[in-house]
């Protein structure tokens, strides 16, 4: 069906249409020519190893006893702070805290809440209480509101929302409580590790690049384009079915990319360092970005911009 | 096929980024992921290869046997095929849940490579109506981000490349009795000719357009799809369909069409990396799994 195909109305570069094939090549790791912390500053364990004999220091987080000696439970970095030793794993599952702002997907609808998946041990809990109802009134819940849950928010919909409490068995109540949170429309969702997540003041960025990005901190990371005006109903239920705009695509396709870099070099995520690698990437093309050379070398400019900017 | 959900936001998203050939990693719709390949990295098998397409690994290990050859066709050896869908992938494979993708894996490779016209069958005769060499082909998959069949025929491709089939003598006695000697010499062997292996292109329908390559969420967006084993000659060998939706005639004629291009640009450059592999030899740095 030719009429079916589309124009290509911008310049197309010339593509080699063979499909690229290579031997794989040992890992290497990019380290920092420069950089504060060096490698051997970080006291890196594995499961089992002894972090102190001293029993002056109190135990936290992937840690344990074991005849009076401190063990890691985890593989990560011992952090220290006065009294306190825990160990912060690289690669984990989401450890919900309150506060925290999520990227969820809907995986079940129950009787009056959802279940949400965050990347954590146990699905999150979404009750039907913690979100706006559409037309933002405030009232009690009603069997009619219960029936149409579905309508509102199905399987496999995707919601940003922040972590209101803990359950005792671990699982998190999330909530959509203000307007910033609520359904995701379009865009794209990279799944990565919870540790590489800075802590901010705020998750959601407008990038000067042209998109917007919702650093999750359960390792999910939503990227979509800039809304052209800030509605009122940003955090409810109408999603726009719009197409999105080439120039627009294309910023995501590279961020998506440049993130999915930034993680393989276990860089922390946040919007400058995500900023630096996108403006690193320009200068290539961005399906070049998923081969491992293109993106040892914009790792590389990242990291020494990060220095630069720190110092 | 492991799946992902996908919202109806992100479908749209896909389709309409399709439409305009700018796939979610940039990529456009006829280009393949990233591809490494890696051959003899299992050492008790006559042949293997491990491939990497994206976040997709297979391994195909080839064993040769003596065996008895089939009544019909007494001059020929043949291929048996078996696929492995490890719980590595996915917990979905956990148990039995990989045994049906495993089948289904398996009768497309039957179709597509056991016959004569791609691999060599006649060389694999030791003794016609006697005896025949028979090559267990046995694929593991490892990891599972799509696009499984391209990956598991480019694999066999590398596999059958890398095989090493030892020189068998037929020694007759006095009393009529033959015997099998396998030759002293490790190194003495037969290579099989892989020139008419076909390679298997999928091209999933999404939208009114097709991708090749796949990953999962794009495959979650799709309700048909295509497979086409394509010679390094641009012929078709083999057309399968999968999936629920329905393709239009001349979408299939297309699609047709793109696989064999395609398909046909998939063999000079693997071709190039397994002579380029093996003139390295013993100069080869393995990678193997720790990589």
């Amino acid at each position: 069906m030719k009429s079916g195909r589309a124009p290509p109305f911008r310049a197309v570069p010339v593509r080699n249409m063979a499909a690229e094939m290579r031997l794989p090549a040992v890992h290497k790791h990019v380290s920092p020519a420069l950089s504060r912390s060096n490698r051997e500053d970080k006291h890196l364990v594995v499961p089992g190893d002894i972090i102190t004999s001293d029993t002056g220091f109190m135990r936290g987080h992937g840690t344990y006893m074991d005849e009076d000696r401190l063990t890691a439970s985890v593989a990560g970095e011992v952090e220290r702070v006065n009294k306190l030793i825990c160990v912060k794993p690289l690669k984990t599952r989401y450890n919900g805290e309150v506060g925290d702002v999520v990227v969820g997907r809907i995986t079940e609808v129950q009787q009056k809440r959802w279940k949400v998946e965050t990347n954590s041990r146990l699905d999150s809990v979404l009750l039907l209480s913690s979100v706006n109802l559409p037309g933002g009134e405030l009232r009690r819940r009603s069997a009619q509101d219960e029936l149409a849950m579905r309508d509102y928010l199905q399987e496999g919909d995707l919601i940003s929302a922040e972590v209101q409490s803990i359950f005792s068995d671990g699982a998190l109540s999330l909530h959509t409580r203000s307007l910033k949170y609520g359904k995701l429309g379009q865009g794209v969702l990279v799944l990565l590790s919870p540790s590489l997540i800075k802590r901010q003041k705020t998750h959601f960025h407008n990038l000067p690049c042209g998109a917007s990005i919702i650093l999750g901190n359960n390792g999910f990371v939503w990227l979509y384009p800039t809304p052209a005006q800030l509605d009122e109903e940003a955090g409810g239920f109408y999603t726009s079915m719009e197409p999105v705009s080439l120039s627009d695509r294309e910023v995501i396709s590279r961020l998506r990319n440049c993130l999915l870099a930034l993680a393989a070099h276990k860089v922390l995520l946040y919007d400058t360092s995500v900023l630096y690698c996108y403006e690193a990437s320009l200068v290539h093309q961005i399906k070049d970005i998923l081969k491992p050379e293109i993106i040892e070398e914009i790792i590389l400019e990242t990291r020494q911009r990060l220095v630069e900017h720190e110092g | 096929m492991a799946a992902v959900q996908v919202s109806e936001a992100e479908k749209v998203y896909i389709m309409h980024g399709i439409r305009d050939d700018l796939r979610l990693d940039g990529r456009g719709c006829e280009d393949y992921r990233h591809i490494e390949i890696e051959t003899d990295v299992v050492s008790n098998t006559d042949g293997s290869a491990k491939i990497s397409l994206g976040h997709t690994d297979v391994l195909v290990g080839i064993k040769a046997e003596i065996g008895k050859p089939k009544p019909m066709v007494p001059d020929e050896g043949y291929l048996e095929f078996f696929v492995d869908c490890s719980a590595n992938a996915t917990p979905e494979f956990e148990g039995r849940g990989g045994e049906e993708l495993g089948v289904e894996l398996s009768n497309t490779l039957y179709k597509v490579f056991n016959n004569r016209h791609s691999v060599d069958l006649r060389s694999l005769c030791i003794c016609p109506g006697e005896n025949c060499w028979v090559l267990y082909v046995d694929v593991l998959l490892l990891q599972c981000d799509g696009n499984l069949f391209d990956a598991i025929s480019i694999a066999i491709k590398a596999a059958l490349f890398n095989t090493r089939i030892p020189k068998v003598h037929i020694s007759e006695d006095e009393e009529g009795v033959k015997e099998i000697e396998l030759s002293d010499d490790p190194y003495d062997c037969m290579r099989l000719n892989v020139e008419n292996v076909p390679c298997i292109v999928s091209l999933c329908k999404i939208g009114h357009r097709h991708v090749v390559d796949a990953t999962l969420q794009e495959k979650a967006c799709s309700v048909a799809s295509l497979l086409i084993s394509v010679t390094h000659r641009g012929t078709v060998t083999c057309v399968r369909k999968r999936g629920g939706g329905s393709l239009d005639p001349e979408s299939i004629f297309e699609m047709t069409e793109a696989g064999k291009r395609v398909g046909k640009a998939l063999h000079a450059p693997l071709m190039e990396l397994l002579q380029k592999e093996e003139s390295l030899g013993k100069k080869r740095q393995k990678v193997g799994f720790l990589g």
